[in-house]
């Protein structure tokens, strides 16, 4: 069976002619204006209980004195009125957590800050001295190779722009609405720029034999993790990633070297990569047979399903948010699909009877993030939005086709359609349409 | 400078995930070559086939022993699971509601799980087992899974032929 199958869904009711679109289109004027309200997240802003002695015509003590000094600290942090803005670990906590969650609707553009990237490791973040890290590759090739990070990095070097999303990302959702926020439900999710080297370049040096299609991939963390790699993903785009967001990576992603493969599941960027090894099959490791593969309905499992497909969700407003006041808001969120482009986001307000197009921020990269908006009016009534990805090979699914085609038991590459319940006192939450 | 290199990465944006193609050669002398040695300490993987097995051999009793000591803490005396993976049990769940993994119920080699063990157990002490450790611990599992008979040992040649009850379960996809 073609996963790709999972993901068909009826586009004409897209194409429909929605008496709704002229007047959001019209909407889209207020953007400018109300930019600040746009960009500010209602929730975590609280203007109304600011002291009269800071505000207008009185003249705060930040502009009646000097400020801090530079380099303070040397490596800055954020603002200290955006403490709350961080990874959370799913709760109850576990014995051994499975991962830790980005703030998705506390973010902006499509760039994860290094900080907030999620975290999913398999025996915790080890601390690898960059000068005793090495890769090795060997198996079918002509000359078994040893590389430093100092030889990796002398190679030509690529920066790249790609999400990176768990393939166990909304995984609880197919048993019932369980996360509140997108952070909890949708946060094994990150977009950054990565740099390093092409693979392929790597595997010229060693010389590829005729007879290898499968590369392993093994970390030299505690649980050298190991994944195959078809040999075509390898010379394809597959980068050997040591920097992040213009600084080196950090430990908990990958430090010093990780693979990287735009638009597969995030497991397979195996991350403090140590070995690479070329066979004529896959390896059938534990995080490709036992983990990592997709039991259906009728008892039997997906195995090799890589690509994450077309998926969206809405960051604002979302679960755990409260609108304040009727009037202009700026609907946002991000859009993303292992497959290449996103082609169109399309959103509901009407609990998908209705939908329509959502602009795109330029420039849409492909196997990257890309940042929707729509401009809308809310009228103060409940409202049930969603939104959904369009790309080469179709439209994101709601959440009865995917049980229908994959099953509850099915754990990974859930990419349903995201609906956010939206009451008359402004308050939002996770529900299933 | 020699080829440019947009060349090389042109060549290979064609590919697809099952065709390797002809590439044109292109070194840059950096690295150095990997000993015989060197790759012997890290090449630890074991294939579906049993490739990559180590000599040595291991026995239900001597892997109960073992995993009484070391892991049953996290994972239960006989397996049924603690703060760690249930590793028993869930034979015929697959297709229900309670679906149960584990190594009886869904692992399709019984190879993986002397690689797994072998990299990644104790969860304090990874890559601490020896061998015949890693076999016993093996034959522990398995046969708490019913998977192999109590006085069975545990080796190069007959760890790969057992097999496992969801074999036949998967369907690669590649994709």
């Amino acid at each position: 069976m073609d996963q790709t199958l999972e993901r068909r869904a009826p586009a004409e009711e897209a194409r429909a002619p929605n008496p709704r679109r002229a007047f959001l289109r019209r909407g889209a004027a207020l953007t400018t204006a109300a930019g600040l309200l746009g960009a500010g997240r209602a929730e975590a802003l609280e203007p109304e209980k600011a002291a009269p002695a800071l505000l207008p015509p009185n003249v705060p003590p930040w502009t009646r004195s000097q400020g801090g000094p530079f380099i303070n600290p040397p490596y800055g942090l954020p603002s200290r009125h955006e403490v709350g803005v961080v990874r959370v670990l799913p709760q109850p906590a576990a014995a051994f957590p499975t991962g830790s969650r980005t703030p998705l609707q506390n973010l902006h553009g499509i760039i994860t800050p290094s900080g907030l990237v999620y975290e999913r490791h398999h025996a915790g973040v080890p601390d690898i001295d960059p000068n005793a890290h090495r890769l090795m590759l060997h198996g079918l090739v002509e000359r078994p190779m040893m590389f430093t990070m100092e030889d990796l990095a002398r190679f030509p070097s690529v920066s790249r722009i790609h999400f990176l999303e768990c393939s166990g990302n909304s995984s609880a959702e197919l048993k019932k609405p369980t996360g509140k926020t997108a952070q909890e439900i949708h946060g094994l999710l990150s977009c950054c720029e990565w740099t390093g080297v092409a693979l392929s370049t790597v595997l010229q040096e060693a010389g590829i034999k005729r007879d290898a299609k499968w590369v392993l991939a093994e970390g030299a963390d505690g649980a050298a993790m190991t994944r195959s790699v078809p040999l075509g993903k390898a010379l394809d785009d597959a980068l050997l990633v040591y920097a992040q967001n213009g600084e080196m990576l950090r430990p908990e992603q990958g430090y010093p070297l990780r693979l990287f493969l735009p638009g597969f599941e995030g497991n397979m960027s195996v991350k403090w990569l140590r070995r690479l090894k070329l066979g004529t099959e896959p390896f059938e490791t534990r995080e490709e047979t036992a983990a990592y593969t997709d039991l259906l309905p009728d008892g039997t499992s997906l195995q090799f399903t890589f690509h994450m497909e077309a998926k969206s969700v809405i960051t604002f407003p979302s679960g755990g948010q409260k609108l304040k006041a009727r009037g202009f808001y700026e609907i946002s969120g991000l859009a993303w699909t292992g497959r290449g482009k996103v082609k169109r986001v399309e959103v509901t307000l009407d609990g998908g009877k209705t939908w329509v197009e959502a602009r795109l921020q330029e420039p849409v990269l492909s196997k990257a993030l890309a940042r929707f908006r729509l401009p809308w009016q809310w009228d103060g009534g409940p409202a049930l939005i969603a939104s959904r990805c369009i790309d080469d090979t179709g439209t994101q699914p709601g959440m009865g086709e995917v049980l229908k085609l994959r099953g509850a038991n099915s754990n990974y590459h859930n990419n349903a359609i995201q609906y956010w319940k939206i009451d008359a006192d402004g308050s939002v939450q996770n529900v299933r349409a | 400078m020699f080829a440019p290199k947009h060349i090389l990465l042109a060549a290979c944006t064609a590919c697809t995930l099952t065709i390797t193609p002809a590439l044109a050669q292109q070194r840059y002398n950096l690295g150095r070559p990997a000993t015989p040695a060197e790759i012997a300490g890290w090449d630890i993987d074991v294939k579906a086939d049993g490739t990559g097995l180590p000599k040595g051999r291991g026995t239900v009793a001597a892997g109960a022993a073992i995993f009484a000591e070391k892991c049953a803490a996290c994972h239960g005396a006989k397996g049924e699971g603690s703060v760690a993976n249930k590793l028993a049990g869930g034979g015929g769940t697959l297709n229900t509601a309670g679906a149960l993994k584990t190594v009886g119920s869904f692992w399709p080699y019984p190879t993986t799980l002397f690689d797994y063990i072998r990299r990644a157990m104790p969860h304090n002490a990874p890559q601490s087992l020896k061998s015949d450790e890693v076999y016993s611990l093996t034959a522990f599992i398995l046969n708490v899974n019913g998977v192999i008979d109590a006085k069975a040992e545990m080796n190069q040649a007959t760890l790969p032929k057992v097999q496992m009850p969801n074999k036949g379960g998967f369907k690669q996809v590649v994709d």
